[in-house]
């Protein structure tokens, strides 16, 4: 059946090729992997935070494409329902009532959240199972629920706060960024279900230029520093927004300004993974060698007597 | 000068009750399959590790559980043994002859009591790292304690924890390879006793206390 | 909708006030996104809450509800001193020069001829002066006193930026922001279009705050044209078919009236109907009125509605009242006079107002029937479930039947959307083992009525009996059928005029549009508006060809859009008075020197020349009316009335209260509560994540907004000492409701005539059946009275007071 869409900005899908597997991967969690000589074009879904307006049919469009089941919450005192990911939900819109001390103008600033699809992913880097997150070339990051081990070291690899840890199966979910409709020629679930187009997807050239397109209008509507949010620390993202502040990420319910894998975590990851093992290696050589060297430690027959000596000195 | 393979022994002085021993057992197997557990997520070349225990998941489950009876179980040892770990003046001298104690030369250190220096420090250190890693593990066992800390307080935590876990397997390693060195140490842990000549040679003046406290 | 959804994307300017599009319309909202984006369109929103359409906006100005008409004649009046009129569509297509006769005038916030205690109008004044002939007079200068461009002027001169600020509490900065650029579209290049909805309808003066926005846009010219127009939101997918359809106690399809008691014979009844042109050469589309209503009398009683029986016009029902509209009939209820109430796909008991009136109504019925796909509330009117439904089972007699019925995703099936058109749909599953759809079910009630008045007789069984039931399964009409009914068949062989040898339409033919049905009982149409949905070419509104030349948005052969396949409503209005396009960029119909052409069906007779024949042929001067004469009830201009309850008086009148014409039943009036008492503005609205009171049966728009609540400024939240997240008891003179408490920045507190104004939200979603968390509703609260002319409750502007209260014991 037809549809409209090709009269609103556009959706690019035609460029991208949508089969793609296991020979695709550029990382693998706790793994090194030769990949592969040439790399898919890169994806990427932008979202226009500026263009959304907070309907949540993405959200609705995820739960029923990824089968999930959530439960009817209660009213906190906000429109944010659920009130934040969990295994059962993989994004969430989040809603900030921002005065614009400029104009003094109320501006109710909607940012769909989820997963970043990080070119660095701090997830995957964090992660000590096998497999168990793993990105392909064209930068979808996945987990792979049958190697996934629940540690939730994810969670803490993570600068946007993403993955959540199942309490029925003790894996960590996030967005696939519908890596499953992907693999077959489909875009995402939620960019299907957004009425007004807020959220585009194809490959992350094409979205970079259709990025320009509204930061020009957004400039002509007086917001001087609209932008793109494809932040550098972490190699850029394969989740993208436009926002009107771009000079203000935090605004938008704290979204990180300059977000990078936490240097704990690349500490951890790093120096201490390979300094903590050698040096435990060191310490068996060490008592090896010195073993060797000197040789057991022995009770002599003297000791004996000596001993003998004092106990029957003693009685 | 030709030393006879294992003198004999002139008599047995009991080192250890049967319960300390127990005690100890149990917090030595807690230690090793922490440390089993604890590397196999650590790195991954030692995720093979995992295997032994029926994979990653159980793992993730297990490992903290056993950090609880290890924490308790040491607690134990603790209780047991923290007054014969208190400083005393020999110490000083014991720790700046570092040379005669790594080459065995202790007839040139002053006598030892229940415990030398070495074996105090190791014992502190032990309990501080067990305190932080129990702290720091209860940080990130994300099943029962997610809500109570912040991601960054977590990624801390992690780094502590794993930092914490290397010094305590190093104190380990030279904790098992001192029992093996010093021969006639593990009888002290396994049937509780060891011979006079140990006693004379390794703690002369617990050898001399005890000696003293029968007569 | 005057214009289509899709010719939205052909706007500059897009005005949200008394709706919010983004909110409860959030796909056709999409083209106010599309316009945005490719036109550089810009949008403006006028709310009392910001809105999640607002937060796409270019500029947003807080208004009190229910002061739209003093706001849009304020602009107005801004255009008219700015001499931002687009002057040649005004002096030719509105009736602006026309000349008003002596004797009409505006005192006291009252037009002449106000009786207090019928709180009606004698509307013999609202009339142009006609000549010996029956036409209108007119002044093409518009400087005669008289004229209606001269009484307009008058009328709203009054509506000052510092009045609109005064009575609107909307900042006199933002006013002038929002006038300026709505004034700017007086230019012909430039358009801009109206989205409203409920909130302007559901006020005791919902028609004339419309009549407003109308009158705006005729004045700026941008009615007729592309990415123009007035452009109602329709609150459900098909609300659209039920109005043209005639499901209103006063209409028959296609917006035809039912007769009065008053009007005994046919020949009463039309001389009424078919207004002859008041200009010269005028055409005066509803003389064709008799041809559409004998041809609907045939299509219901077939070869037993004759010539001879006035085509039975005997057998439709005669109205003793203006209406039996839903306030009148819960009213009638109430006091008992009503035995069965049928309540199909509609839920009374959250949708009407006062619902305490409304369960005290419903238990006085004998059997009430339930045909709806979900378990509504209104079928569990008499189960206690608490709080939120705290009655005595025991003392309620009615019998309620309820007949599961098919969803809109069950059958198949036509939807008229907003913008009139008419697109087939395909059932995509199966129906649960005991729905039916509605059609079958009217069917059996039908057919065994039929079968009791075959076997007992009674007073007057022809109706009935003689009832014109040709399906091929009577037990199930299909959707083709009755589609096809609607369309309208040549009864007999229809010969040419001029050659009666000549069949044009042989028996048994579906007519091509309603052009071709006749008033001597030769064709049978049930709706002539939709007259061409199904005809010999097949059924049109199945079509599904995106095909749209010069990419216009008019999508002619996507579906079918009423009147015959026509876009856009008064589309002659697009060229100037020698059919020239306004705007070249933006052509829609133009006059090719020998008759109309261009993207869209003409909304003329194609050969009418257009410096002869008026564009709005509807009405029989042929313009748009700036000045609407006797046609509506509380006045010929709109004119600012506060609603029944309101923090402040009415400045303009301060003896007047509410819309003086606006019905109101007795023992109602001390129902409203006053501003000492109540002293905060409430409003009801909808949510993105529900519609209405159906999607709280289904589990993930439940899990978006699971739980009802009511919002309210950080200001009133400190004064009163309510948190965020925390429970508050919100009460007004007809009953009292409980709920969190969502405080906001988006509900700012309003200064009006000096007094500051709390406003508190109340969305509408929440019942005691369904998914989500047991809850109220607004109407709980809300007062019984409607609109002056089609009675649509006031459910935006009430009174209430709000405490906070400690929570449920969980």
């Amino acid at each position: 059946m037809a549809n409209f869409e090709f009269v609103l900005p556009p959706a690019p899908t035609s460029n991208v090729k949508p089969i793609f597997g296991e020979q695709d991967l550029i990382r693998r969690s706790a793994s090194t992997i030769t990949p592969p000589a040439k790399r898919q074009t890169e994806v990427a879904k932008l979202i226009d935070v500026t263009k959304c307006i907070g309907c949540k049919a993405c959200e609705v469009a995820c739960l029923e494409w990824n089968d999930l089941h959530h439960e009817v919450g209660s009213n906190t005192g906000v429109y944010d329902n659920p009130p934040d990911l969990d295994p059962d939900i993989f994004t969430v819109m989040r809603f900030t009532e921002w005065v614009n001390p400029e104009t003094k103008n109320l501006e109710w600033l909607i940012r769909k959240d989820g997963c970043m699809h990080c070119e660095d992913p701090g997830c995957l880097k964090a992660c000590p199972a096998p497999g168990a997150i793993v990105q392909y070339s064209n930068g979808i990051v996945d987990i792979d629920h049958e190697k996934c081990i629940g540690c939730g070291y994810c969670i803490k690899g993570c600068p946007f706060n993403i993955p959540r840890i199942s309490k029925v199966d003790h894996t960590a979910y996030k967005c696939t960024l519908c890596s499953d409709r992907l693999a077959v020629g489909q875009g995402p679930a939620c960019a299907k279900a957004c009425p007004t187009h807020a959220i585009v997807f194809g490959t992350k050239d094409d979205m970079k230029k259709h990025a320009e397109g509204r930061i020009t209008d957004l400039k002509s509507r007086g917001f001087r520093n609209a932008g793109l949010y494809d932040p550098p620390g972490v190699g850029g993202t394969h989740v993208m927004y436009v926002l009107h502040h771009a000079d203000q990420p935090e605004l938008y319910a704290g979204l990180p300004s300059n977000p990078t894998i936490s240097p704990i975590v690349e500490l951890w990851k790093g120096a201490v993974k390979y300094v903590g093992l050698s040096a435990l290696g060191f310490a068996a050589v060490v008592g090896v060698l010195h073993h060797l060297v000197v040789g057991a430690n022995r009770v002599t027959a003297e000791d004996e007597d000596n001993a003998g000596k004092l106990k029957q000195g003693r009685s | 000068m030709a030393v006879p393979d294992k003198a004999r022994a002139s008599y047995e002085v009991s080192r250890y009750t049967t319960g300390a021993r127990i005690n100890h057992w149990v917090t030595a197997t807690s230690l090793v399959l922490l440390a089993v557990t604890g590397l196999s997520l650590f790195h991954p070349s030692l995720y093979f590790l995992t295997g032994l225990f029926g994979g990653g998941a159980i793992v993730r489950v297990i490992h903290p559980w056993i950090g609880v009876v290890l924490f308790f179980s040491f607690l134990g040892l603790f209780v047991r043994f923290w007054r014969a770990n208190l400083p005393s003046r020999s110490d000083a001298q014991w720790v700046s002859h570092p040379v005669d104690v790594l080459t065995g030369h202790e007839e040139k250190l002053p006598e030892i009591g229940t415990y030398n220096a070495g074996q105090k420090i190791m014992f502190w250190l032990m309990s501080l790292l067990i305190i932080v890693l129990i702290a720091s593990g209860v940080v990130v066992w994300d099943q029962y304690f997610y809500p109570f800390t912040t991601i960054p307080q977590k990624r801390v935590a992690l780094l502590i924890h794993s930092i914490a876990a290397i010094v305590a397997i190093l104190n380990w390693i030279v904790h098992v390879y001192a029992a093996i060195w010093v021969r006639g140490t593990i009888s002290a842990m396994t049937r509780g006793k060891v011979t006079g000549g140990w006693a004379w040679r390794h703690h002369r003046k617990w050898l001399r206390d005890i000696l003293a406290s029968r007569s | 909708m005057t214009n289509s959804w899709t010719d939205i994307k052909n706007t500059d300017l897009v005005v949200i006030m008394g709706g919010n599009a983004a909110e409860a319309h959030p796909c056709g909202f999409k083209w106010v996104t599309e316009a945005k984006a490719n036109r550089g369109a810009r949008l403006i929103v006028v709310d009392p809450r910001f809105t999640r359409s607002a937060s796409v906006a270019d500029m947003y100005a807080p208004i009190r509800q229910g002061t739209d008409i003093a706001f849009l004649f304020g602009v107005m009046n801004y255009c008219i001193s700015n001499n931002n009129v687009q002057w040649d569509y005004v002096k030719a297509f509105t009736n602006a020069p026309y000349i008003v006769k002596e004797g009409f005038d505006f005192h006291d916030g009252l037009f002449t001829g106000y009786d207090e205690t019928k709180r009606d109008y004698n509307k013999s004044t609202w009339e142009y002066e006609l000549d010996a002939d029956g036409y209108v007079q007119a002044d093409d200068t518009l400087e005669n006193p008289r004229c209606v461009w001269s009484l307009l002027k008058k009328h709203i001169s009054v509506y000052t930026p510092e009045m609109v600020e005064r009575i609107c509490g909307t900042p006199k900065d933002k006013f002038l922001k929002v006038a300026q650029m709505i004034s700017e579209c007086s230019s012909p290049t430039k358009t801009m279009t109206s989205m409203y909805a409920l909130g302007w309808t559901q006020h005791s003066k919902g028609s004339q705050n419309i009549r407003a926005m109308a009158m705006l846009q005729l004045i700026l010219g941008n009615i007729g044209v592309r990415g123009g127009g007035m452009n109602a939101l329709r609150g459900h997918s098909n609300i659209q078919g039920l109005t043209d359809i005639g499901l209103m106690s006063n209409l028959i399809p296609g917006y035809l009236t039912i007769p009065t008691e008053k009007e005994a014979t046919l020949e009463v009844y039309m001389s009424t109907r078919g207004f002859k042109p008041l200009r010269p050469n005028q055409m005066s589309y509803w003389q064709n009125y008799k041809k559409f209503f004998v041809s609907f009398q045939k299509s219901m009683w077939g070869s037993a509605a004759t010539a001879e029986n006035s085509f039975a016009y005997d057998w439709l029902p005669k109205l003793d009242l203006p209406s039996y509209d839903v306030l009148r009939i819960f009213e009638l209820m109430h006091q008992g006079k009503v035995n069965g109430y049928i309540c199909q796909g509609f839920n009374p008991l959250l949708s009407a107002p006062n619902r305490k009136k409304l369960t005290a109504a419903l238990s006085k019925l004998k059997f009430l029937v339930v045909m709806d796909p979900l378990q509504t509330e209104t079928a569990r009117f008499w189960e206690n479930h608490g709080e939120f439904n705290d009655v005595d089972s025991s003392k309620i007699q009615t019998e309620v039947i309820e007949l599961p019925t098919t969803c809109f995703a069950e059958d198949t099936g036509s939807l008229s959307n907003s913008g009139r058109w008419l697109q087939w749909h395909w059932a995509g599953g199966s129906h649960p083992a005991e729905g039916r759809n509605d059609a079958s079910i009217m069917a059996q009630i039908y057919l065994r009525l039929k079968a009791l008045y075959e076997k007992e007789g009674g007073p007057v069984p022809d109706p009935i009996v003689k009832l014109d039931w040709r399906y091929k399964d009577p037990a199930a009409p299909t959707p083709e059928e009755l589609a096809k009914e609607l369309n309208g068949s040549a009864l007999e062989d229809i010969t040419d005029p001029n050659d009666p040898t000549k069949v044009i339409l042989a028996k048994g033919k579906q007519v091509v549009s309603f052009a071709a049905l006749r008033d001597d009982g030769k064709t049978a149409c049930g709706c002539w508006i939709y007259s061409g949905c199904f005809n010999e070419a097949g059924n049109n509104m199945a079509r599904r060809d995106t095909n749209d030349p010069d990419s216009t948005g008019a999508y002619s052969t996507w579906a079918w859009s009423w009147p015959v396949n026509r876009r856009i409503l008064y589309n002659r209005a697009s060229s100037d008075i020698n059919g020239k396009p306004w705007d070249d960029s933006r052509k829609l119909l133009w006059w090719d020197g020998a008759k109309w052409t261009g993207y869209d069906v003409p909304d003329i007779a194609p050969t009418a020349k257009p410096d002869v024949v008026g564009p709005f042929i509807m009405n029989p001067e042929g313009t748009g009316r700036l000045f609407t004469r006797g046609m509506m009830r509380d006045g010929p201009f709109p004119a600012h009335y506060e609603p029944f309850e309101s923090p402040v008086v009415n400045v303009l009148a301060p003896k007047v209260r509410g819309n003086p014409a606006a019905r109101v039943f007795k023992g109602d009036m001390e129902q409203f509560g006053d501003a000492e008492e109540f002293p905060y503005a409430a409003t009801s609205y909808r949510l993105t994540e529900h519609f209405h009171f159906w999607t709280k049966h289904q589990h993930n728009p439940a899990v978006m907004q699971p739980e009802f609540f009511v919002e309210i400024s950080e200001q009133l939240a400190k004064e009163k000492g309510i948190k965020s997240g925390g429970w508050a008891r919100i009460w007004s003179k007809r009953g009292s409701i409980k709920g969190k408490v969502v405080v906001t920045k988006r509900i700012a507190p309003l200064t009006c005539d000096g007094k500051t104004v709390h406003i508190v939200g109340i969305p509408l979603h929440w019942g005691f059946m369904g998914e989500t968390r047991k809850g109220f509703g607004p109407n709980s609260l809300t007062p019984y009275v409607g609109d002056a002319n089609i009675e649509t409750p006031e459910y935006k502007a009430f009174l209430v007071d709000i405490e906070p209260i400690p929570g449920p014991v969980a």
